[in-house]
C-alpha cells in the first residue's frame, strides 16, 4: 500500500495532513497575497476589532494588521520549527549512529555527554544557550535544536545497536566494506524511517518551544513577528483586547495539533512494528462464516475435525491456509501432523480452539467436535472455558509463551485460577506438583524462579506443566522441541510419551521431523498446501509411504547412520496458498503426475486405516524397492 | 601439502569487565585453545549444542572476532589481524538466517557487487560478467538481481547468500547452520548445491550444524564440540557409528531415529556447565556415566590415533558397543 494510502486510513491523520497542507501553502504564498504591510504601525487604529473593514482579524496595540502579521508570523514560526527539527535530527542521528555502531568506549563517552545535556530541564537549557549567544531568532533556533539533539541521539542509537548486530552487517564487512561505507550504505538506509518518525512526532513540539522563547522575548526581535512574539506582545492587553492573543494562540494550537496528528499517522504508516499488525486487535475468537450447515460427526474420538477450512482474507486475496482437514484423536493416542512451513499445520491446530487471529482469519467451513459438541461458531464464553481446561496448547518457543516478569509458579497458578477459584497455598502446592510431574528437579525451589533463570529445556517443561494445569483431555503441541538441543529434545519427548500413558491424554503433535514422529506418534497425517495428503499408522506410512510427496519428503531427509551421500531433493517450491493449482497441489513437483492429476478435486481415498489423496499412489511393491 | 586451514591454539575469552573495586575477573572462555588442520577439498563438520562455542569459532575464522590467543593460517600464510576485508578474499561465511543476512534496502545486484568491487576492484563490465557466471553456478535466474531480499523464499535467499560468498572468490567457506532455517525439501536442494559447487570449484568447507544427520551426510571428518573444546575428532563414518567420547554417544543416542524406542538417554535434567563458573577437570564429567575422580580433577587432552582422536580418560573402545 502506498504511504499516502496508509496515512489516509487514519482519519485524524488525514485531517492533520489536510490542515498542514493548507497552512504550509498559505505560508508559502504569503509574499504573493494582497496583505497589508505587517510591520507598519498606525497608532490611530489600535485594537481594531476583528471583522472590521480593512482588517479582517483586527489590529494590535500598534495598529498593525493582525491577519498580515499572523501570516508572516506563521511563515517564520514554521520555517524556524522545521529548520530546528532538521538540524536536531541530522546531528542527533549522526551522534546516535556513531555511538551505536562503534559501541564500547566511544558509545560510553558520547552517551554520557548526551545524558548530561538531558539532565537539565530543557527550557532552562534553551534559556542558558540564548543567554550565552544573545537573543535573536537564529540563536533561538540553535537553542531549540540543541535541546532536542539528545532525544534523537538516544532514539537512533538504540535502533543502530540492533541493526549493527544483524548478519547483513557482518556480511558487508566480509565483502570488504569500510566502517564509513557500512554506516552510509548499510545502516543509514535502515535508520531513516525511524528518523522520519521521530521528526514527525517532535516537530510540533519544536515549533512550540520556539514560540515559547519568542514569547519571552528571546526569539524574534521587534518589529518582526513570529507566533510566539505576537503572543508575548499581546499579553498586556489580554483582558481588554483578547482577540490579539486569541489569533496567534489559535494558530499555534491548530499547527501543533495538525502536526501531531499527522506525525502519529506517519509513525503508524512507517513503523515496521505497527505495519505488521500490532495495532490490529484480533478478536477473542476466530470469526466463523460457514456457507453450509455442517454434517454430523462421523469420526470417533475425543477431538474430531471434519472438513475444516480456515482462510485468511487480506485485501482482495484469499489464502486457503487450511483447505478441508479431517482428523480425529482418541484418549491416550498421539497423532502426528507433519508438513513443511506453509502447509497449514499450525493454522489447523489454532483453529481448534478459535485461536486464529481474526481479522484476517476466518473459518469458512467444517466443524471441530470435542466430546460430541461442535466448537466452530460456539460462543466465546464456551470457547474460553474450554481453552486450557479441555484442550491445552504447547508452543514452540517457551521463551515467548512465558511472561518474563512473573515467577513461573505464579503463572502456573494463574493458569489454574482462570478456570476455578483456588487458594494461594493450594495453588502453590498444585504448582509444585505440576513441576514435579514434568520432572523438574527441586521443584519447591524452582517454583519461585523467573523464566530467564531457567534453561530452554526447563522452560519448555514449564510450558508443558502449564498445559497440564487443568488436567486437559487433549494437548496440541506445535513443534514443542524444534527450538531445543537434541539431548534436551529427547528428554522432552520421553516426558510427553510418559504423560500420555499415565494420564490417557490425547496428543496432537505437530512437527516437520520424521524421526520425532516415528518415535512418539501412533498415527500420522501428512499435510501439503493446506490439506492432508496421507494419513495412517506411523509405522505403515514410514515403512511404505503411498503418497509421492510423503515418499519424496522422507527421501530428502538425511538419517543418522546413513553415511555421506547425495540427497533426493524435491525440485521447486510448495505452492502459495493464495494461488493453489487445480487438482493435486503437488502435481507440478511430482514425477508421477499425469494430465488428470491437474483436474478437479482429488479424493481422499481411504482404505482401512490408511488414506491417501493421490490418483497414482506408490503401491506396496514399489515402496518396498 | 599445506592444509587449507590451520588453527594453532586458537582460543577466545570474553572479558567480563572489572568491578569498580577489586581485581579483574577472569572472563568467559568461549573457545578453549584449539589446534586443527583442514585439508584442501575437505568438508569438516562441526557439531555441538547451543553454547558450545561453535559460532564464536566461526566468527574468529573469518576475522569478525579477534582471537584471544593462537593463530589462523590459510593456505600456508598466517593472518594476524582480525580484518574481515583481508580474510574475505580467502575465507567466506554463509549465514544461518538467509533473509537477515541480506540488507532489506538493497537490491540483490548491489549486494552481489560489493565484494567484487571492494575485494577485487572489478569495473562495471567485469562485475556484470562475474555475477552472471556465479548466478548460473547456483542456478538462480538473472532477473532476480533487481529485486529486494523480501521477495525471496528462504531457499532462494540462501542461494543468494552462497552466491555472495562465491563472489569473493574465497576457497574456504564457513557454513554456519546453512540449512537449519530451511524446510526439509529445500534443505536437500541447498545441500546438493553445496556438494556440486565443492566438486566443481574445489572448495573447502567447514560445516557447522546441530543436526547430526545433516552433518554426517555432508562431512568427511567431524569434530564434536562441547563447552568450547573439541572432545572428539574423526572420520564421519566412525564418529556416530562408533562414538568414543561419552558425550558423542549421548548425542547419537538422543537423535530421533525412526524405529528406535523412545527413552530419555539421560534420566535426570542435566544442563551445560556454567561458563561463569567452569568446573575443574572434564566439563562433561557431571553428566558422564563413566566419570571418575580423575575426570573431575584433570582436563583430558585430545589424543588417540590421528584418524580418530578423543579427549577422554575413559573412552569407549574402538569397537566396544
Amino acid at each position: 500500500m502506498s504511504f499516502l494510502a496508509l496515512i489516509a486510513r487514519n482519519r485524524l491523520a488525514l485531517g492533520g495532513l489536510i490542515v498542514m497542507a493548507v497552512v504550509i501553502l498559505l505560508a508559502l504564498l504569503t509574499p504573493l497575497l494582497p496583505l497589508a504591510e505587517p510591520n507598519i504601525t498606525d497608532t490611530s487604529n489600535r485594537f481594531v476589532r476583528p471583522f472590521s473593514e480593512g482588517a479582517p482579524l483586527g489590529t494590535d496595540h500598534l495598529g498593525r494588521d493582525l491577519l498580515s502579521r499572523l501570516m508572516w508570523g506563521t511563515r517564520l514560526s514554521l520555517a524556524v520549527g522545521f529548520a530546528a527539527a532538521l538540524v536536531a535530527a541530522t546531528l542527533g542521528a549522526a551522534i546516535g549512529i556513531i555511538a551505536g555502531y562503534y559501541g564500547g568506549r566511544t558509545d560510553n563517552i558520547i552517551m554520557r555527554g548526551v545524558d548530561m545535556l538531558m539532565a537539565f530541564p530543557y527550557i532552562l537549557l534553551a534559556l542558558a544557550i540564548v543567554a550565552a549567544l544573545g537573543p535573536g531568532l537564529v540563536n533561538a533556533l540553535i537553542a531549540v535544536a540543541a535541546v532536542n539533539i539528545p532525544f534523537f541521539a538516544r532514539n537512533i542509537r538504540g535502533i543502530t545497536v540492533s541493526i549493527a548486530h544483524k548478519e547483513f552487517v557482518d556480511a558487508a564487512r566480509l565483502s570488504g566494506m569500510s566502517d564509513a561505507r557500512i554506516i552510509l550504505t548499510e545502516i543509514l538506509p535502515n535508520v531513516i524511517p525511524v528518523i522520519v518518525v521521530a521528526m514527525s512526532t517532535t516537530i510540533g513540539w519544536m515549533i512550540l518551544e520556539t514560540a515559547g522563547l519568542s514569547f519571552l522575548g528571546l526569539g524574534s526581535q521587534p518589529p518582526v513577528a513570529d507566533l510566539g512574539s505576537m503572543l508575548g506582545e499581546a499579553r498586556s492587553a489580554l483582558i481588554t483586547n483578547p482577540h490579539t492573543s486569541i489569533v496567534p494562540g489559535m494558530m499555534i494550537l491548530v499547527i501543533v495539533m495538525a502536526i501531531n496528528l499527522l506525525g502519529d499517522g506517519v509513525r503508524d504508516a512507517l513503523d515496521p512494528r505497527l505495519k505488521s499488525g500490532a495495532l490490529n486487535r484480533p478478536l477473542p475468537a476466530t470469526l466463523v462464516a460457514r456457507d453450509r450447515t455442517p454434517a454430523p460427526q462421523t469420526q470417533e474420538g475425543i477431538l474430531a475435525l471434519s472438513e475444516l477450512q480456515t482462510q485468511f482474507h487480506v485485501k482482495d486475496r484469499v489464502y486457503r491456509a487450511v483447505g478441508g482437514v479431517s482428523l480425529a484423536v482418541k484418549p491416550g493416542e498421539c497423532l502426528g501432523i507433519i508438513g513443511e512451513s506453509g502447509s497449514g499445520k499450525s493454522v489447523t491446530a489454532l483453529s481448534v480452539m478459535g485461536l486464529v487471529a481474526s481479522p484476517p482469519g476466518l473459518i469458512t467451513n467444517g466443524s471441530v467436535w470435542l466430546d460430541g459438541e461442535d466448537l466452530v461458531g460456539a460462543p466465546y464464553a464456551t470457547l474460553r472455558s474450554l481453552r486450557g481446561r479441555k484442550v491445552a496448547y504447547i508452543f514452540q518457543d517457551p521463551q515467548a509463551t512465558l511472561h518474563p516478569l512473573y515467577r513461573v509458579g505464579d503463572q502456573l497458578i494463574e493458569a489454574i485460577s482462570s478456570h476455578r477459584s483456588i487458594s494461594r497455598e493450594e495453588g502453590r502446592r498444585k504448582a509444585i506438583e505440576l513441576l514435579e510431574a514434568v520432572r523438574i528437579p527441586n521443584a519447591p525451589a524452582r517454583v519461585n524462579d523467573y523464566p530467564h533463570e531457567m534453561s530452554g529445556g526447563m522452560r519448555q517443561r514449564v510450558g508443558i506443566a502449564m498445559a497440564l494445569a487443568n488436567d486437559p483431555e487433549v494437548i496440541i503441541a506445535d513443534e514443542p522441541t524444534t527450538a531445543l538441543d537434541v539431548t534436551v529434545q529427547a528428554q522432552i519427548l520421553s516426558l510427553l510419551d510418559d504423560l500420555r500413558r499415565e494420564r490417557g491424554l490425547a496428543i496432537i503433535f505437530i512437527t516437520h521431523d520424521f524421526g520425532v514422529v516415528g518415535q512418539l506418534c501412533d498415527r500420522v497425517a501428512v499435510m501439503y498446501a493446506g490439506r492432508i495428503v496421507e494419513q495412517g499408522p506411523t509405522r505403515a506410512i514410514l515403512d511404505a509411504p503411498r503418497h509421492p510427496y510423503t515418499a519424496r519428503l522422507m527421501a530428502c531427509v538425511p538419517e543418522l547412520g546413513g553415511g555421506r551421500r547425495r540427497l533426493e531433493a524435491i525440485p521447486g517450491l510448495p505452492p502459495a496458498v493464495d494461488r493453489l493449482p487445480e487438482g493435486c497441489a503437488f502435481a507440478p513437483r511430482c514425477d508421477r503426475a499425469r494430465p488428470d492429476c491437474t483436474q478437479g478435486d482429488i479424493a481422499f481415498d481411504a482404505d482401512n486405516a490408511r488414506a491417501v489423496r493421490c490418483l497414482y499412489p506408490v503401491d506396496q511393491r514399489e515402496a518396498a524397492q | 601439502m599445506t592444509p587449507a586451514l590451520r588453527l594453532e591454539a586458537l582460543s577466545k575469552t570474553f572479558p567480563l569487565g572489572r568491578t569498580l573495586f577489586g581485581p579483574e575477573r577472569p572472563g568467559v572462555r568461549a573457545v578453549h585453545p584449539l589446534t586443527l588442520d583442514v585439508a584442501t577439498g575437505e568438508t569438516l563438520g562441526i557439531v555441538g549444542e547451543s553454547g558450545c562455542g561453535k559460532s564464536t569459532l566461526a566468527r574468529m575464522l573469518v576475522g569478525l572476532l579477534e582471537p584471544s590467543t593462537g593463530r589462523i593460517e590459510i593456505e600456508g600464510s598466517a593472518l594476524d589481524k582480525a580484518d574481515p576485508a583481508e580474510f574475505g578474499k580467502r575465507i567466506q561465511y554463509v549465514f544461518q538466517d538467509p533473509i537477515s543476512s541480506l540488507n532489506p534496502r538493497k537490491t540483490i545486484r548491489q549486494i552481489m557487487e560489493a565484494p567484487l568491487k571492494l575485494l577485487h576492484g572489478m569495473d562495471k563490465g567485469q562485475r556484470a560478467a562475474r555475477i552472471a557466471e556465479i548466478f548460473d553456478l547456483v542456478s538462480l535466474r538473472h532477473e532476480f538481481l533487481d529485486r529486494y531480499p523480501h521477495e525471496f523464499s528462504g531457499g532462494q535467499a540462501q542461494r543468494i547468500g552462497i552466491a555472495r560468498a562465491l563472489a569473493a572468490e574465497a576457497r574456504i567457506l564457513i557454513l554456519d547452520e546453512p540449512v537449519s532455517a530451511l524446510d526439509v525439501s529445500v534443505q536437500a536442494q541447498v545441500l546438493n548445491l553445496l556438494a556440486d559447487l565443492k566438486a566443481r570449484l574445489g572448495l573447502t568447507y567447514l560445516f557447522i550444524s546441530h543436526d547430526l544427520a545433516v552433518v554426517e551426510a555432508v562431512s568427511n571428518r567431524i569434530a564434536v564440540l562441547y563447552f568450547g573444546s573439541v572432545v572428539e575428532l574423526g572420520r564421519a563414518e566412525d564418529v556416530f557409528r562408533a562414538p568414543r567420547h561419552p558425550y558423542t554417544r549421548l548425542l547419537a543416542d538422543s537423535a530421533p531415529v525412526v524405529g528406535r524406542a523412545l527413552t530419555a538417554p539421560e534420566g535426570r535434567e542435566t544442563e551445560l556447565p556454567d561458563p561463569l563458573n567452569p568446573p575443574e577437570g572434564c566439563a562433561f564429567a557431571a553428566r558422564c556415566p563413566r566419570a571418575t575422580e580423575r575426570c573431575r580433577a584433570e582436563v583430558p587432552k585430545l589424543s588417540g590415533n590421528p584418524g580418530h582422536s578423543v579427549a577422554c580418560f575413559h573412552p569407549f573402545g574402538p569397537d566396544q558397543e
